[in-house]
């Protein structure tokens, strides 16, 4: 197949067909290039709501108390809810739950944490340990809360990065320091990161006993988190369900009464961002292939045309002794080799946009890393090739076998 | 050298069929210099064609060098063409983005005769023909008696053993033509077989035979001695 003389042959056609040349190879570098920005801007935009995600775990229930909206059983409406640490004991029993985690916070704006001569308001939520799994936290230094801080009511807290950056100016250690949180000193027992937002790290956790028995907040806590193991979407609607039947009962509210809890559910929530994903993927595919096929067209179309304008040359080149499969393959390698080069143009030039776009734009929150897989794309580029060999083909091998004297009466 | 007997041929055109040659029976000797004349429609250039490998005949046979030419396939064909054949053609046939050496050295492409090799040759036979200084010019560049000379220069190239041309002065002044002619005389000189298609009469006779096609028949033939005789009568006629 590799004939210097032939590709010199081929070379010396293309130098001198510019025009034709260029037309063909535009059609396939845009279809690639079409192809590539699009792929890649889909997955940026999965990426970034995945990132989104990946700062709290995606398998979790979390439950707030509310006020009811509605009478029940001789109450009036209006009454607010409160959860108490037996609460949180009642939720964890249910079906399917696997963890549970109980919160509480402190208003920030009355609640400053000083270290030495830094000091600032930041969320303070008490919380049971658990809550760890909630957010998916990652421990940097020292250790997270655990439930010997709980049991013995420790003063311990944990940091989060930004805390830790606005109280230790000058980078030392924070574990086994003291900071106060209103004047009260809490023991630096670790610092956390979050690869979520940075809201998350100006918040410091303390243990959620201390936080009751320090702060006078009795024995109320705010927020329930269920964590499901590996539950899928029907059990977590079914666990929803279980809660609101169990609070209703002990708290004496309509279960159907929309503001007496406030559920989140990660599991239905995480599921109905996949689904739309899956659409988007579906719908980028589908455009991703129409635009494909427009390429192919396109190189179908130029290629015929260009054995129709070359029919002619052709019969001159038979007249001369070129035999049928030396036409075919002249018509063929240019086309192969003009479809490779530009789509491989579309290539480099689709994923240099891309980068672009990840460098310079602002990393937007859901939008992050657009990227494309190498393989598709690389597939998507052979495809064009090959269909330009094809489209190629069956106008050369016509032309090919047609009479000299035909190809030669053609002006 | 090239041995007609009873070749037919038909084309059919949709519903319409035309029976262009309806029985030639021809012989032509090695080194020979041959026209055919013949009307617009009497067959000539169809003849030419067949002769040439360009086209095929329905029935009779033709042999070429001793050997039969019918229906070949096209890599066959190819060889023969390639081998035994140049051509010459009214309109030159010259490839347009080529330029004048690359032109000249193509049948040699198809021997597959390495470039430089090809190149080297190509320059010697645009030399004979004088055209060494234009061998980088676009065929455009040149004018009618350039082009044809050459289209000869290319023909000549793979050294066969008969040429066909088809009108080769029919795009050519009277001046030019006669140069053309000159040159097919040197090369017949060099026992090269010339067979020329041309409706022209002083170029038909500056050939040693005119072979007269009249409805896809031949006519008459006329030897080099006859040739004046026979002229006269045309002109009676």
């Amino acid at each position: 197949m590799f004939d210097l003389d032939k590709w010199q042959e081929i070379f010396s056609t293309i130098r001198k067909n510019r025009l034709r040349t260029v037309l063909t190879g535009f059609s396939v570098a845009w279809g690639i290039f079409m192809l590539v920005v699009l792929l890649g801007s889909g997955y940026g935009l999965e990426n970034g709501v995945k990132r989104e995600f990946q700062g709290d775990a995606v398998n979790y229930i979390s439950i707030n108390s509310g006020v009811t909206s509605t009478a029940y059983k001789g109450m009036k409406p209006g009454r607010r809810i409160r959860f108490t640490n037996e609460d949180r004991d009642i939720l964890a029993r249910i079906n399917h739950v696997e963890k549970s985690s109980s919160r509480t916070f402190l208003f920030s704006d009355n609640n400053t944490i000083s270290y030495k001569n830094e000091y600032g308001t930041f969320d303070i939520f008490a919380i049971s340990p658990e809550y760890r799994y909630v957010e998916s936290l990652t421990i940097t230094n020292g250790r997270f809360l655990n439930n010997k801080d709980i049991n013995d009511y420790r003063k311990s807290v944990v940091l989060g990065r930004l805390v830790y950056e606005a109280l230790f100016k000058n980078k030392e250690e924070a574990v086994d320091k003291y900071v106060k949180i209103s004047g009260v000193p809490f023991k630096v027992v670790g610092v956390y990161n979050d690869p979520g937002q940075d809201r998350d790290l100006l918040r410091v956790y303390i243990p959620v006993s201390t936080a009751q028995r320090v702060f006078n907040m009795g024995n109320y806590i705010r927020n329930v988190c269920l964590m499901l193991g590996g539950a899928g979407v029907e059990q977590s609607l079914q666990v929803v369900e279980d809660v609101k039947n169990k609070m209703s009962a002990r708290h004496k509210f309509d279960p159907e009464d929309q503001r007496a809890l406030f559920m989140f559910n990660s599991i239905q929530n995480y599921q109905q961002f996949m689904d739309l994903f899956a659409g988007i993927r579906l719908f980028i595919w589908i455009i991703g292939t129409g635009t494909i096929i427009a390429g192919i067209v396109g190189v179908s179309n130029i290629m015929m045309i260009v054995v129709k304008e070359r029919t002619k040359e052709i019969g001159i080149r038979k007249a001369l002794g070129a035999t049928p499969w030396t036409i075919v393959s002249l018509i063929l390698q240019e086309s192969i080799l003009i479809t490779a080069f530009a789509g491989y143009i579309g290539l480099v030039s689709g994923v240099g946009l891309l980068e672009l776009m990840s460098k310079v734009l602002p990393s937007h929150d859901y939008f992050a890393n657009p990227e494309i897989n190498l393989n598709i794309a690389i597939a998507a580029t052979v495809l064009l090739v090959i269909a330009g060999a094809v489209a190629g083909y069956v106008p050369a091998r016509k032309a090919a076998t047609v009479k000299p004297v035909v190809a030669l009466r053609d002006e | 050298m090239i041995k007609l007997n009873e070749i037919n041929k038909t084309y059919n055109t949709g519903s319409n069929s035309l029976h262009v040659l309806k029985g030639v029976d021809l012989s032509i000797e090695k080194g020979e210099l041959v026209s055919i004349m013949g009307s617009s429609g009497s067959g000539k250039s169809t003849l030419l064609n067949i002769i040439g490998m360009l086209d095929n005949y329905d029935s009779g046979d033709y042999f070429m060098n001793g050997e039969r030419i019918y229906q070949m396939n096209e890599k066959k064909a190819a060889y023969y063409r390639n081998k035994f054949i140049g051509f010459v053609f009214q309109s030159f046939n010259l490839i347009s983005f080529k330029n004048a050496m690359e032109n000249v050295a193509l049948p040699l492409y198809y021997q597959k005769v390495s470039r430089k090799k090809r190149n080297i040759k190509a320059m010697e036979y645009l030399e004979r023909m004088g055209l060494a200084e234009w061998a980088h010019h676009l065929p455009n560049e040149l004018s009618g008696g350039q082009k044809q000379r050459l289209a000869i220069a290319r023909a000549l190239i793979s050294e066969p053993k008969v040429i066909l041309a088809d009108e080769p002065t029919g795009a050519l002044d009277s001046t030019t033509s006669m140069e053309v002619m000159d040159l097919f005389h040197e090369i017949n000189d060099l026992g090269i077989t010339i067979l020329i298609v041309t409706h022209e009469r002083d170029i038909a006779a500056k050939t040693d035979r005119i072979i007269k096609l009249k409805d896809g028949i031949v006519d008459s033939i006329v030897a080099n001695g006859e040739r004046k005789k026979w002229l006269a009568d045309q002109k009676m006629a």
